[in-house]
């Protein structure tokens, strides 16, 4: 594989315009230095329990997400390019959940085979007909973007996923800032760098913008599957900065199609619920029927429009990866625009050409089931043995409806700390797109990065780190 | 306030209270294991301490002899005993752990440092002349626990909630420490006033950290009657039920809501009784009667606490029945 677009370093080795003030700094810096920084920022995450944990009443372990002190840097023209493309990707995979919940205009001109949609395991038949604020289904969408040399262009972005059901990890884009903000204070003073750290309120408005019509002073709360849940830390976080309760399943119940929270001054009406639970778990009742984690008769409340789930129910079917091909279609249909980011180009395998062709080249291609995710469930060719790429094949072969194959993209690297020193680390990044009455986002997102050299797996599952993202206000 | 807040708020004070009182009830027993008489059976007072817990069933499913070294494995350490000191330090760090958001961080620390020790402890085990010390280290523990919410927390109803646990958790483990006598063969008629008599109720009083405080206030000699009247009527005892039963009154009394009138009565009720009362007339209808009374009346306050602030009607206080299995388990899922 040829070296990846660099984010601080042009090809002639020379440092990018907006990683010049960077650059100089980290240059001036002592190692030891930096080795201390690195150690503080360690321990104060520790000591925070900013952690994601993997829980046994004898063995409990609690794992940091390690976080690398070298931002991800994004020039400002190049933000404002990916947040108009996010923004009208998310309007237009709004526009479709309400389409196919409703009229299915987009299938019925056939744009998009019906049969993908409709015999989905994520489209949610309960859903057909049901009406929701704003007409807005996906309030929180974290869109995976990659930035890699494809075909003729260079260090173009594209979409790699569209995470529409409870995409996680905006803590972290918001710990890293603080964590950066405390360790290098003077770094901030060099270079103006877009502020973040009001997500929480944008967050907030945004779920109070979607409330039931009608109501004034709308009560929001976090819903989540419980203290065992490894995203548990992130639940408490968000509550904690919106100011808003944190339940779980128990702490709610529905009565009369209402849903209430029960304190110690009575019930109390709900009118919001920012929900962490799939799904299948969310309402016995109605779903997954041995689901402890969720309220009975909550889907009825819902249908009844006295409360908002955020996001809504049956977002799955956006997000699935047999749907993504056709996203460019659906911006084109209801937004009525070219789309201003791309997809990366994607094989369908349930398509006889596409799945000849995938067969022939698996060495050299990214497999990836429709439903996975977390980095599990796929094949990346290069780097797997001829064994596995026979198993995978036999797979394939089996049910090729399962399975979409993309190119391998050398994903962009950024110089990163690891043993040896600073080398360059693939990464990613997933901004949070917030809709309710207007689309609104903190600039820039989470960058993950793959800390294992030559990884392209950046899931914190798999090994993956994080690093802070900076949009520069001005022009460098 | 959220109701399962309150309850684990609840629920981890009460556990953390429970440790401390069942270490303080096995160090009296202990210390009148010490005084051998021959006219009482072996494992005498063993097996009035785990009828007093109302966890003899359990435990003679399966253990043999109410031995010291069994009872003690039993109370201290046995995991699988739901009343054993380690399984309510387990408790109070898991319903701190619940709510880690709603405590201090020290709070929480001391809590969470606290078990980790308990975890040790237990893998290591106990031997005879660390007895005592292992006593102590657990009451030390659930005071300093007690100082850091005093001193850290907000005065708001999250306080509330842990000192009502502290209290109704107090109240029924005071009441029980003073039956104790009653469940021990009282010695023949000729030696009440004797020694042994004279050693068991000052045993009694030592649990109860009022051996000095007896003293000061009576300037006398030790008597059934005196220390009754210090454990139930004194309200200058920190232990005595007098003292709890007013803090709880109190503490239901600010927190109040809505839906709390019938709670409060009933506490009401109880903390007049309790001032009315005189030790002549609690001795004419028999100490241990008056005393399975009060249990019972603290345990309707703790159903009532339930099914007011928390919604629950689970069974999650034992039941007053005294030969019934203690059940406690960690609230919640």
């Amino acid at each position: 594989m040829k070296t990846a677009y660099d984010e601080m370093y042009a090809t002639n080795g020379s440092v990018r315009d907006h990683y010049q003030s960077y650059a100089h700094w980290l240059k001036a810096m002592p190692d030891a230095a930096i080795a201390g920084k690195r150690e503080e920022a360690d321990i104060a995450f520790h000591r925070a329990g900013i952690t994601f944990a993997v829980y046994g009443e004898e063995n409990s372990q609690e794992r940091l997400i390690p976080f690398d002190i070298v931002p991800r840097v994004i020039p400002k023209q190049e933000w404002t390019h990916l947040e108009n493309g996010l923004r009208q990707r998310v309007r237009a995979l709004n526009a479709f959940l309400h389409d196919i919940y409703h009229e299915q205009e987009i299938l019925k001109t056939g744009r998009i085979p019906a049969q993908q949609v409709l015999g989905n395991s994520q489209f949610r038949r309960e859903m057909v007909g049901v009406d929701v604020p704003e007409n807005i289904y996906a309030h929180i969408a974290g869109v995976d973007l990659v930035r890699a040399d494809y075909g003729d262009s260079r260090g173009e972005y594209y979409v790699l996923e569209d995470n529409l059901r409870t995409p996680s990890g905006v803590s972290y884009m918001l710990e890293n800032r603080k964590m950066m903000m405390r360790l290098f204070p003077d770094l901030f003073s060099r270079q103006k760098i877009a502020p973040i750290e009001h997500y929480p309120d944008l967050l907030l408005n945004n779920l109070r913008s979607v409330a039931p019509p009608g109501i004034n002073n709308p009560m929001v709360v976090v819903l989540t599957p419980g203290q065992y849940n490894s995203a548990y830390f992130e639940h408490a976080f968000l509550a904690q900065q919106m100011g808003v309760e944190l339940v779980d399943g128990n702490d709610l119940f529905v009565k009369n199609e209402t849903v209430y929270m029960r304190t110690t001054e009575g019930p109390r009406r709900v009118d919001v619920i920012y929900r962490r639970i799939d799904d299948d778990f969310i309402d016995p009742l109605t779903f997954n029927k041995n689901s402890m984690l969720g309220v009975p008769g909550l889907f009825s409340a819902y249908r009844a429009g006295t409360v908002t789930l955020a996001n809504a129910v049956g977002t799955g079917i956006a997000d699935d990866k047999a749907i993504y091909v056709h996203v460019p279609e659906m911006i084109r249909f209801y937004c009525g625009e070219e789309p201003i980011l791309s997809n990366v180009p994607t094989w369908e395998l349930s398509k006889p050409d596409d799945l000849k062709y995938v067969l022939s080249h698996l060495h050299e291609l990214v497999v990836k089931e429709v439903h996975g995710s977390g980095g599990y469930g796929m094949l990346v060719g290069p780097t797997s043995t001829k064994e596995e790429i026979r198993m995978f094949r036999d797979k394939i072969i089996a049910s090729p409806g399962n399975y979409i194959a993309q190119p391998t993209l050398a994903l962009s690297t950024c110089p990163t700390f690891v043993e040896s020193g600073v080398a360059p680390r693939h990464i990613d990044l997933r901004p949070y797109v917030l809709s309710g009455k207007e689309i609104t986002m903190a600039p820039g997102g989470l960058t993950r990065v793959a800390l294992k050299e030559g990884s392209l797996v950046v899931n914190s599952s798999q090994g993956g780190g994080t690093k802070d993202t900076w949009v520069l206000e001005g022009d460098n | 306030m959220l109701s399962s807040t309150a309850e684990h708020l609840y629920w981890m004070a009460r556990s953390l209270e429970r440790a401390e009182n069942t270490a303080r009830m096995l160090d009296v027993t202990y210390r009148m294991s010490l005084l051998k008489q021959a006219l009482i059976e072996p494992h005498h007072e063993w097996r009035a301490m785990l009828s007093i817990s109302g966890l003899h069933e359990d435990f003679e499913a399966r253990y043999e002899l109410p031995s010291a070294k069994n009872v003690l494995y039993f109370m201290a350490l046995d995991n699988k005993n739901p009343g054993s000191i380690y399984h309510s330090l387990f408790n109070a760090r898991e319903n701190a752990r619940a709510i880690r958001g709603s405590i201090t961080s020290e709070m929480w620390e001391a809590l969470n440092a606290t078990w980790l020790e308990m975890r040790r402890i237990q893998r290591d085990g106990i031997d005879s002349d660390g007895v005592a010390r292992f006593f102590e280290w657990v009451k030390e523990r659930s005071h300093l626990s007690r100082g850091i919410a005093h001193g850290t927390m907000l005065r708001d109803n999250t306080f509330r909630f842990i000192r009502l646990g502290n209290f109704i958790e107090r109240a029924d483990n005071t009441a029980r420490i003073l039956d104790v006598k009653y469940h021990i063969l009282l010695p023949s008629l000729r030696d009440i006033g004797g020694a042994a008599d004279y050693y068991q109720w000052s045993a009694i009083l030592r649990s109860v950290s009022a051996f000095e405080s007896y003293r000061k206030v009576y300037r006398d000699q030790i008597t059934p009657r005196r220390v009754a009247e210090l454990l139930i009527l004194r309200n200058d005892i920190a232990r005595s039920l007098i003292t709890c039963v007013n803090e709880v009154s109190q503490l239901l009394h600010e927190i109040n809501g809505p839906h709390s009138s019938e709670v409060t009565a009933h506490c009401n009720t109880l903390r007049n009784q309790l001032n009315n009362e005189t030790i002549a007339s609690i001795f004419d209808r028999g100490l241990h009667e008056y005393i399975s009374d009060f249990l019972e009346q603290i345990y309707n306050i703790g159903s009532l606490i339930n099914t007011t602030y928390f919604w629950s009607n689970d069974e999650k206080i034992p039941v007053l029945n005294l030969t019934q299995t203690q059940t406690q388990t960690i609230n919640g899922r």
